[in-house]
């Protein structure tokens, strides 16, 4: 992968400066935009770094294409990203992180505060960042709900405000409720219940995430759908509650409940597509995907509600010059639309709902946000198509999910004890 | 160079001449190594990441935690499978390039067709298996419309079965090589003279050709247990995530920033490694096999 070299962007600012004066600086803080810099801000390079199903070569293409600087995309997984950002800060301007992500992030350091003044249409952004409601209601704090670590005291103040302030962690990014895929086709009953993914009637066709923060969240939403364990708080189960979770699983490991457990997204898609599985932890692109191959398959709504996540673009703490500029330009180009039609496509929804919607067609708009039947064929981000005129979207409304949205995906307390004891689900 | 010319010259150019090599090996083998042992003793905290300190904290929880044990039992009984396996297939299918292809042509060619999988990627040769072994695979379609079963076979994929698979067909040809190697050096008229003393076909195999080979043996032995070992990604994917191994516990403490016990967990595997090196090395003496 290529480094971009901080040092030669400040050299170039330092010029810009020298060249142009007091005039120039005048003119940016008018406009927000340095076009004078213009020129040098063609050799800016930005790195965003993420995981496989938000770090989308094609939203590098089109940001290149749109702000005439140029963005790359950098795919890691989980634990990959996290370990980047505190052992090879440099390596990565932008940091497409997971909300629970940003809680080892940002005391460490390695973020600078995103000053929200010079976010645009941050007035637009969605209150579930922004205010911690949802359609006028409070949205659900069991986990990390993205409200309680987007804001910090100042730029480099390294931790999380309590309240709002005038800077932020990160810039917020997609997000998306989850669920349980399932094949309609082979599960042979309907799925109502976060329970059934134990269910006896899909022994040895189920599967659950192996990636201990989101896995232990199916899980725990199973058991309590299934009555066999109620939980305090399952945004931070207690080390008795993890303990009984995780026997559990390994109960179920060794009835040969799970056909396999699943690491990366397209494991997922080939468990589902190749018939091996047919109910099973699942993100939304994944589902996409499978159905892109002609294959029914449904992001099923349960009653128990939906686990929550989000996404946010933070800013390393080493941008600074013109290369900060730019990716300043980026963040706010990437809430001004098109990203968001783009991954409303995989079933993502964009932190400003209004440009997303207004980048989607009619039929699309109704179909991904607005709970209505498609009027016409509905295609993945890549043109293959997934639904049929006439069909309607797992789960209705964008309202009508988020609202539903019971505990988001977290880092607890006791993660460290979740680790070793996850280990032990492994390892039995 | 013969011995008898370097021990003529000043010890200093000998010691110019290995220094290179030397300087390579510390820099980028030696260092990593300490600070892999330096880091073991160090203290994780939560969210902070490693402070640094002298505590047996790390290997304590490695050897009281009994995932330990069983990832280790994991590990070393596919090893043991293994190299049984890759030993068997690679120990024949030398033996049948040396001593049954008559044209030397042939038998380099063939040995080159051994090398054929290599041509793509590890994870290419691993994935590909799926389709084969999967519920709606090729060996379950096959069964299933031959009528022999009427359920697919669970057993084939996502199993400790399929793991062993995916080993043998990645690491026969590191057993096969070193074998071929060996066999390749043996004095064919030794065969002819065995078989004139008596000797059954059996016999010769038994007597003269398998302690001719054990340089070849040591070496390919070295390598399977060595990459069996290491491997987590193999374990992984071939069994879905349900078998571990014990570089698996490394790399799940690696998602969480825990490196002190990750460092902890490699100097055991390390110890580990070596002990079963030496003791390949104590049966046969490869050097001195090498210079013969």
């Amino acid at each position: 992968m290529k480094k971009t070299d901080g040092l030669s962007a400040k050299k170039v600012t330092r010029r810009g400066v020298l060249k142009g004066g007091a005039a120039i600086a005048g003119a940016t803080a008018i406009t927000g935009f340095p076009t004078v810099w213009a020129q040098n801000l063609k050799d800016v390079t930005l790195v965003h770094t993420g995981m496989s199903y938000s770090t989308i070569v094609d939203i590098a293409r089109q940001a290149s294409q749109d702000l005439g600087f140029k963005v790359e995309m950098s795919v890691v997984d989980h634990p990959g990203l996290i370990n980047r950002m505190v052992n090879d800060p440099k390596s990565i301007d932008i940091a497409d992180m997971e909300i629970w992500q940003s809680k080892v992030a940002v005391p460490q350091g390695v973020l600078q505060g995103v000053e929200i003044a010079k976010i645009k249409n941050w007035g637009q952004l969605t209150p579930l960042y922004t205010e911690g409601t949802f359609a006028g209601k409070e949205a659900s704090r069991e986990g990390d709900s993205p409200f309680e670590f987007i804001y910090r005291e100042n730029q480099d103040s390294n931790a999380f405000a309590t309240g709002k302030t005038e800077w932020a962690n990160f810039c917020p990014g997609v997000y998306n409720a989850d669920t349980l895929g399932i094949r309609p086709d082979l599960t042979g009953r309907e799925i109502t219940s976060w329970a059934d993914l134990f269910s006896p009637d899909f022994k040895g066709k189920a599967a659950i995430q192996n990636i201990p923060t989101n896995g232990i969240m199916d899980a725990m939403m199973a058991m309590e759908a299934a009555g066999e364990l109620k939980f305090g708080d399952k945004g931070n189960p207690t080390q008795e509650e993890l303990t009984k979770t995780i026997a559990r699983l390994i109960e179920l490991k060794k009835a040969k409940h799970f056909r396999a457990l699943w690491n990366t997204f397209d494991e997922s898609v080939n468990l589902m597509a190749a018939g091996e599985v047919v109910i099973q932890s699942m993100w939304s692109p994944a589902v996409t995907a499978v159905r892109t191959q002609g294959i029914n398959c449904v992001y099923q709504p349960l009653k128990e509600g939906y686990r929550g996540w989000g996404n946010g673009l933070g800013l390393m703490a080493h941008l600074d010059g013109l290369k900060r500029d730019a990716a300043y330009e980026y963040l706010n180009w990437y809430n001004s639309g098109w990203v968001g039609g783009f991954i409303a496509k995989q079933g993502y929804y964009s932190s400003n709902p209004e440009t997303a919607k207004a980048a989607l067609t009619e039929n699309e708009r109704g179909f991904f946000y607005e709970g209505k039947a498609a009027t016409a064929d509905i295609t993945s981000p890549t043109g293959e198509k997934t639904n049929s005129a006439g069909e309607v979207r797992d789960g209705g409304s964008y309202e009508e999910r988020f609202s539903k949205v019971a505990v988001w995906n977290n880092l607890m307390d006791e993660a460290e004890f979740l680790y070793a004891k996850w280990n032990e689900f492994n390892a039995a | 160079m013969s011995p008898s010319n370097a021990a003529s010259k000043s010890p200093l150019t000998t010691y110019l001449q290995v220094a290179p090599l030397m300087l390579v090996l510390l820099l980028f083998f030696a260092v990593p190594v300490a600070l892999v042992v330096v880091v073991s003793f160090f203290r994780y905290q939560m969210l902070v990441g490693i402070v640094p300190d002298f505590t047996f904290r790390n290997y304590i929880d490695l050897f009281s935690n009994p995932t330990t044990w069983t990832l280790y039992l994991s590990t070393v009984k596919f090893t043991l499978i293994t190299l049984a396996i890759t030993f068997v297939l690679g120990f024949w299918i030398a033996y049948f390039l040396v001593f049954h292809v008559r044209s030397l042509l042939i038998a380099i060619g063939l040995f080159l067709v051994c090398t054929v999988p290599f041509w793509t990627s590890n994870i290419i040769r691993m994935i590909s298996w799926r389709p084969v072994l999967g519920t709606e695979g090729l060996i379950n379609s096959a069964l299933i419309k031959a009528g022999v079963i009427d359920q697919p076979l669970q057993w084939l994929l996502y199993s400790d079965f399929s793991v062993v698979v995916a080993y043998v067909h990645l690491f026969t040809l590191f057993m096969i090589v070193p074998i071929f190697n060996s066999m390749a050096r043996i004095d064919k008229s030794l065969l002819e003279a065995a078989v004139d003393a008596g000797a059954t076909r059996w016999g010769v195999v038994w007597n003269v050709v398998l302690p001719l080979c054990k340089t070849g043996i040591a070496l390919g032995a070295l390598f399977v247990v060595t990459l069996v070992m290491g491997d987590f990604f193999v374990v992984t994917v071939m069994s879905g995530g349900l078998s571990g191994s014990a570089t698996s516990g490394i790399f799940n403490d690696l998602q969480f920033l825990n490196y002190p016990r990750a460092a902890a967990n490699a100097v055991i595997l390390l110890i580990v490694v070596l002990l079963i090196a030496a003791a390949i090395f104590r049966l046969v003496d490869v050097r001195k096999e090498l210079v013969r």
